[in-house]
């Protein structure tokens, strides 16, 4: 696209659950997760991806990095096809692709001490010393602003920030050239937000890797990211460049989105949209587009067929029939 | 503006084999009728500790160890353990971040929605029943009649946080504690939420204490807002006043360290404010202002002596030796 | 977290009872005052004396003597067995619970086939085909017990298997196998050694029961069970031949459950962490 470098190119990526029908009716349904979805990260960009419970964002993370394996579709990564790769041939590659956890507390093994966290990646590397390691160890914490004499320190001696950054620690070892961060800031004070968020852009700066930022935080996504997926239920309703998205939005799910989302500031009554309805079951998808039973602005078509992907021009996407 | 709850000098401590720790410290607020009180602060604040000293639902090993909390004129202290229990559910009602903890899995929601009334009021089982399901068409939950025998996990997210609203104003109470409403609720859920929740404490003039760490929900929705830290009240004033022309050094560096939307759009990419340090320790609490360790303008006096609550503005104060 | 147990007296007392039978198992050719095996028939059934400190049994045996060497022989099956079934369980239970599906339905299949049968009958049945010796007894129990540790790891592993920290492991590019060992077992360890502890309890007690039947440590090797059975015959005249060996399974067995009571209490909540 252009002249900047695709790290990560999705092609009609689905992952379906089987759900058993019921206790004693044969066959199974489908939770149709990630829906047939498309994009793109570019070298050195922050892809937001937001969308609410059920939308398909972490699964969609996890998909592009094969910790599950897709349903459908193609994923390329820094031009290679990885779609069907067996895990061996992927090992190399994993080192370029890394994921940092919405939850410190899990994410972190409780009996391994900080060292050995952020080292793991680099155990079986042969061509470092023993002490060329630890260097490189206490290096990366450095970066992340953690001190030396935490070096021999277990999880459960640090605060969640604390914790999330020797997450963001044992990714940035090996110097991908991708990073999924799924929900980082979820489990944090706003505060502790605050310095997570500086720390993963200071970061982007010196190495130059992408993220795919994955959260449901509107404000911090709009902060971060170069351009940003909405997602609803499998599928991307737009895609655009964060100016685009958030001064022009398209689709009547992200317009709802952009204005249900709190503003720390106070000010006149907006024209809320408040949506009816709830969002409906992953497991009875409406027919046609997913979110005309609760749209504002749907027509007889929305109910029949589903909209295609569409390129508005200005890098901006939708998949809605009024445009 | 009638005032509906007075709280004077709260203290909770915690008695933990770590020690004391003191989560609510010397908290003062008011509540007035049909007016929302925003509550914010990061965790460790004590804002949740403080709505349950107010229902007297302190849990072991907490104890409420001094303080007055008057309910109209009514002290709440002073009430037995019987006398409190009428109170709850009735007079001061509350409301949970997870609806599926606090309603109980094992009945339907007529069964809850019922006992709550009956046990309130000398109704008959239909009468109970008839106003449960009026309820529950207040609070936009479509085909109540039926809904009414559904169990709580039959129901999604939202909805039950709707039950759970119409279970808390079932009998009308004076004041409403939300303490993290929407937390677990999706962003457009929450919308829905929280509109049905002010439109119906509008009616009934119910004031409501909105806790959250959300200053977003609270910018939007609350009349008066307070800000805590470490169990004490730092900040207290109007929206407007404390969201504009915050006074506290906490509060300005909380309001400095979230993003707004739309400072990014241009040309600048500044950073968000970073506040130093962490929260304290509640058994050792630092001396003099528990903040002084992070605050960039402290002075020697902070590092002694508690500082005086101070008038910023009518209505709007803080408790910080900056102005004193 | 020593300090904890310590701090807990039942525990402390278990651990001393433990303690002791270990010490005793090292020092009873010191201890014992007499040749476990010597036969006198000039004070066959005698009341205990200072002379035989627990009296002695119908063959002019030292019953104290015999308490004491029979202490070797139990503790070291009922160690050596519950070790068996730890290992086998832990591996058992590590590959059902990790690779899931098919396999873990078969291995799990079998586990339950074999805690389906009442743990002495098993143990019995087994000696029966095996035939009485010490090494025996030990397959015997081991395979009694194994299925119970396999369910434990097992659960333990499932559960850890979905923590975060394994996905991170996954994306790293670490093999199974490291995963296996280097993240899930260690953190499977706390359940595991609060029914080792109980294991070693009912062990102490199962073998006891074998060798009452006859089924155990073939005589004249002193086991506290087959002193208890030698003494049946002779337990209204001479009460002192069961009552020791009696003493002795019950402070041990109480030992072992007290002290793994406290380690439960100990590592449970904080292990939750």
């Amino acid at each position: 696209m252009g002249t900047m470098n695709t790290v990560l190119k999705v092609e009609h990526l689905k992952k379906y659950f089987p759900v058993k029908k019921g206790l004693l009716r044969r066959g199974y349904d489908f939770v149709r997760a990630v829906d047939d979805i498309q994009f793109e990260i570019h070298e050195g960009e922050t892809l937001g991806l937001v969308g609410e419970s059920g939308s398909g964002k972490s699964t969609t993370g996890r998909c592009i990095l094969r910790l599950i394996d897709p349903t459908g579709g193609r994923i390329w990564f820094k031009g290679q096809e990885i779609t069907d790769m067996s895990r061996k041939a992927l090992r190399p590659l994993r080192q370029s692709m890394q994921i940092i956890f919405q939850d410190p507390y899990s994410s972190l093994n409780p009996r391994m001490t900080v060292k050995e966290i952020i080292g793991e990646g680099l155990w079986s590397n042969r061509d470092l010393s023993a002490r060329e390691k630890k260097e490189r160890i206490l290096e990366t914490m450095d970066r992340v602003a953690l001190r030396p004499e935490h070096y021999d320190r277990h999880p459960h001696e640090f605060s969640g920030g604390q914790r999330q950054r020797i997450g963001i620690a044992r990714a940035v070892i090996l110097n991908p050239e991708m990073i999924v961060a799924d929900e980082p800031l979820s489990a944090l004070d706003v505060s502790i937000q605050a310095q997570v968020i500086n720390l993963l852009e200071r970061l982007q700066e010196e190495f130059g890797f992408s993220y795919l930022f994955i959260s449901h935080d509107l404000s911090v996504v709009e902060h971060i990211s170069t351009r940003i997926a909405v997602m609803y239920l499998g599928k991307i309703v737009e895609l655009a460049s964060k100016e685009e998205l958030y001064n022009n939005p398209k689709h009547p799910y992200t317009v709802s989105l952009l204005s249900a989302v709190p503003v720390p500031k106070v000010q006149k009554k907006r024209g809320r949209i408040i949506l009816k309805g709830d969002i409906p079951s992953p497991l009875q998808l409406p027919k046609g587009c997913n979110f005309h039973t609760r749209c504002p602005r749907r027509i007889k078509i929305c109910s029949e067929v589903a909209p295609e992907w569409r390129d508005l021009g200005n890098g901006h996407y939708a998949a809605c029939h009024l445009y | 503006m009638a005032t509906v709850l007075n709280i004077t000098d709260l203290k909770t401590y915690f008695y933990t084999s770590a020690g004391i720790a003191k989560a609510v410290n010397g908290v003062s607020l008011s509540m007035e009728a049909g007016q929302i009180l925003g509550v914010v602060g990061e965790s460790g604040c004590g804002k949740s500790v403080t709505a349950h000293s107010i229902l007297r639902l302190v849990p072991y090993p907490g104890k409420i160890v001094s303080g007055y909390i008057f309910l109209d004129d009514q002290n709440l202290m002073a009430l037995s353990k019987r006398e409190m229990r009428r109170i709850r559910g009735d007079q001061i009602s509350m409301i949970f971040q997870e609806p599926m903890i606090s309603l109980n899995p094992a009945f339907t929601i007529e069964n809850q929605l019922v006992e709550a009334l009956l046990l309130h009021l000398k109704i008959s089982k239909g009468e109970a029943r008839d106003r449960a399901v009026e309820m529950l068409r207040l609070v936009e939950i479509p085909a109540p009649e039926r809904r009414i025998k559904e169990y709580p996990h039959q129901m999604s997210g939202g909805m039950r946080q709707r039950a759970m609203i119409a279970e808390a104003l079932l009998l009308r109470p004076k004041v409403l504690i939300a303490d993290e409403p929407t937390t677990a609720l999706d962003v457009t859920i929450q919308a829905q939420v929280l509109d049905i929740m002010y439109r119906l404490t509008q009616e009934m003039g119910t004031a409501i204490m909105l806790i959250t760490h959300n200053l977003g929900l609270v910018a939007e929705s609350a009349n008066r807002v307070l800000v805590m830290y470490a169990g004490k009240v730092v900040e207290e004033g109007s929206v407007r006043d404390v969201f504009e022309n915050a006074g506290h050094p906490y509060t300005q560096g909380l309001l400095r360290s979230i993003p707004m939307p739309g400072e990014r759009r241009g040309k600048e990419q500044h950073q968000l404010y970073e506040m130093e340090g962490i929260v304290p320790d509640l058994t050792a609490l630092p001396r003099g202002c528990e903040f002084h360790p992070r605050c960039p303008f402290v002075k020697e006096i902070c590092k002694q002596e508690e500082p005086p609550w101070c008038a910023i503005g009518p209505g709007h104060g803080m408790s910080c030796w900056l102005l004193a | 977290m020593f300090r904890r147990i310590l701090a807990n007296r039942m525990g402390l007392i278990g651990l001393m009872v433990i303690m002791a039978n270990v010490v005793l198992i090292f020092v009873a050719p010191w201890v014992a005052t007499h040749n476990p095996l010597q036969i006198d028939i000039l004070h066959q059934a005698a009341p205990p004396s200072k002379a035989f400190l627990f009296g002695t049994d119908e063959f002019g045996r030292d019953i104290f003597s015999r308490v004491v060497y029979g202490a070797r022989i139990s503790l070291s099956i009922s160690v050596l067995s519950v070790l068996a079934a730890l290992l086998s369980g832990v591996i058992m239970g590590g590959i059902s619970g990790y690779y899931g599906h098919w396999v873990d339905n078969i291995i799990m299949r079998c586990m339950d086939a074999l805690m389906s049968f009442p743990a002495i009958l098993l143990a019995i049945a087994i000696m029966a085909v095996l035939g009485a010796h010490e090494y025996n007894v030990v397959i015997a129990l081991g395979t009694v017990y194994f299925p119970r540790f396999a369910r434990l790891v097992r659960g333990s592993v499932l559960s850890v298997k979905e923590k975060e920290f394994v996905e991170a492991a996954l994306a790293m590019g670490t093999s199974d196998l490291v995963i296996i060992f280097r993240h899930i077992l260690p953190n499977c360890l706390a359940p595991l050694i609060v029914q080792v502890t109980a294991s070693l309890a009912y062990a102490i007690l199962a073998e006891a029961a074998l060798s009452f039947l006859g089924l155990g440590a073939p005589p004249p090797a002193p086991s506290w069970g087959n002193i208890l059975s030698d003494a049946r015959n002779f337990m209204m005249y001479a009460p002192w031949m069961t009552v020791f060996p009696g003493v002795a399974i019950t402070l041990s067995v109480l030992g072992f459950n007290l002290f793994g009571d406290a380690l439960r209490d100990v590592l449970d909540p904080r292990l939750r962490t």
